[in-house]
């Protein structure tokens, strides 16, 4: 078998990878490999050619390849190296190695100081969701369109029914009305949209398609290829009112629906993963429950905007350098990160603190919008952190930042209040 | 006339009611700050996006070159200037924001690689 040494190995080539791996390098690494299974760096957003990216983190707006770009002009200036059509199949976390295919050089093994995993997402498809109806040709998840459509030349439609309001599937509707489809609508389970507002704007209201909010799909019908879709509307329940079905012509049907990180790697590591998050449990390092193996990006929740994917991957990567060179904090206190009303979910899930001032930044998403709040972070009943929003919506993600030290109880507790 | 705009300066979101004539407006509505007003107030007279599509490469059936707007276009000339882009094919190399159509439509914006292609 073919051996390979480095000091941080870092599964997945994506805007997390690149991210961890710089930020590892201008942290001290010395050999940082990076091992992608497609046949070039950049991961979803090569087929993300949309703008929108890197507002935050750079002030401007970016298409998704001008963003990793960025990222992979450093990897190349820093000397990261990679390892590309190279399909990750199993990670050991306790001799620290991954175990990899590659075209050129076949069954080989990584071993590293530590391991950044990087794997991202996938979407969950119309099995994930069970959509009755037949199984014609026609039905696709929004993210392969927008590969196939983006990346390899092939058109997969005329009139497009988009099942979702997901970022995806709206910038999938612009995308395919620009080439000239029609997209008859699209239609959410959810009485409010799942992706960013100026989504909506620029990719439906733009273009005069209409979104069905509180609507659902009831059958997917057509033999060879979709024929159409039946819609209802749906009841408080989100059960659909048989009696006001509907069917709407079309020959393809999107499934904008959501997002699973990928942890097959991470669950076969008997890395702990969250129930909530479906991704490992990390501490405030991004380091998960088997030392020394940190995670960062969609693996470890899905994310809004890539710009707090690049942001969390630093972290990950930075720490990772720093457990290799072996001068990673050592914890002296654990303190839960505990959801309060309106929190779905916090991360990072623990925080493992040493002696040195740091401050940590909670990322979460509420459970239903909310205008004129209040975030706070409470440690025991000790309010420690406090911040103002004009308005917070389960699509946008939130955060307050903390200072670690500061924190006296065994757990603090993040949440989101009217305004007093 | 009147608009029912959605502003998207912020996730807040505000509907702004923006009422004119002939590209003058003479009521704003329900924004939540000066930077909404200032939106919508575009919006309503002359609304502007960033176009992003991909370019055809000679020889390669597989492979498109993505491409954007360098600046903001009008919104209503969208759809001319993705006829115009679906004309031309580029030849390899292709360094990022090279020019592949200069001053599109007559608008004055060039559209330009976003990736380097080799």
């Amino acid at each position: 078998m073919y051996n390979i040494k480095c000091d941080v190995a870092i599964v997945g080539g994506g805007p997390a990878g690149l991210a961890a791996a710089v930020s590892a390098k201008e942290n001290g690494a010395e050999k940082v490999l990076i091992i992608e299974r497609d046949s070039s760096l950049g991961g979803i957003l090569q087929q993300c050619i949309h703008p929108g990216f890197g507002l935050t983190r750079f002030k401007e707006e970016l298409t998704g390849p001008e963003y990793y770009s960025r990222f992979t002009a450093k990897t190349d200036e820093l000397g990261v190296e990679y390892l590309l059509n190279s399909m990750v199949l199993e990670v050991d976390s306790e001799n620290k190695q991954v175990i990899c295919t590659n075209s050129e050089y076949g069954l080989t093994t990584v071993s590293a100081k530590s391991i950044v995993l990087a794997m991202g997402c996938r979407e969950r498809t119309r099995a994930n969701i069970v959509v009755p109806g037949t199984r014609p040709a026609g039905l696709y998840t929004a993210g392969s369109a927008q590969r196939l459509i983006n990346r390899q030349n092939i058109m997969v439609g005329k009139k497009v029914v988009i099942l979702g309001s997901g970022d995806i599937g709206m910038i999938m509707a612009r995308r395919m009305t620009l080439e000239g489809a029609k997209v008859v609508m699209v239609v959410e389970l959810m009485d409010y949209l799942a992706g960013l507002t100026r989504n909506r704007v620029q990719c439906l209201d733009d273009f005069g398609i209409p979104l069905k909010l509180a609507h659902t799909i009831t059958a997917i019908e057509g033999k060879e290829r979709v024929s159409g879709v039946k819609i209802a509307p749906v009841d408080e329940n989100k059960k659909p009112i048989k009696e006001k079905e509907e069917f709407v012509e079309c020959d393809t049907v999107l499934f904008s629906v959501g997002l699973i990180p990928e942890n097959e790697l991470t669950k076969k590591a008997g890395i702990e993963i969250n129930r909530v998050t479906n991704g490992p449990t990390v501490d405030q390092y991004m380091q998960t429950t088997a030392p020394g193996i940190f995670a960062c990006g969609n693996v470890v929740h899905v994310n809004d905007l890539v710009d707090n994917v690049s942001k969390e991957s630093e972290v990950a990567g930075k720490y990772a350098a720093e457990y290799a060179l072996g001068t990673l904090t050592k914890t002296v206190k654990e303190v839960a990160v505990q959801v309060g009303r309106n929190v779905r979910y916090l991360c990072p899930h623990k925080l493992n603190i040493g002696d040195k001032e740091q401050k940590v930044t909670l990322y979460f998403r509420v459970l239903f919008p909310e205008n004129n709040v209040v975030l706070r972070a409470l440690d025991g009943d000790k309010k420690i952190a406090k911040k103002k929003e004009l308005r917070v919506n389960p699509g946008e993600m939130c955060s307050i930042t903390v200072d670690a030290l500061k924190i006296t109880s065994n757990a603090i507790t993040v949440e989101v209040v009217k305004e007093a | 006339m009147v608009k029912e705009i959605i502003c998207t300066v912020c996730p807040r979101g505000c509907h702004i009611t923006v009422e004119g004539d002939n590209g003058k407006v003479n009521s704003v509505k329900g924004e939540g700050c000066k930077r909404g007003l200032d939106y919508a107030t575009a919006e309503f007279i002359a609304p502007v996006r960033i176009l992003t599509t991909l370019v055809k490469i000679n020889g390669k059936e597989n492979e498109l070159l993505p491409v954007r707007s360098n600046k903001p276009l009008l919104k209503e000339k969208l759809f001319d200037c993705m006829a115009e882009i679906k004309k031309v094919s580029v030849n390899l190399p292709v360094k990022m924001h090279d020019v592949i159509v200069k001053d599109i439509c007559g608008t004055g914006v060039d559209i330009v690689a976003t990736k380097s292609l080799n």
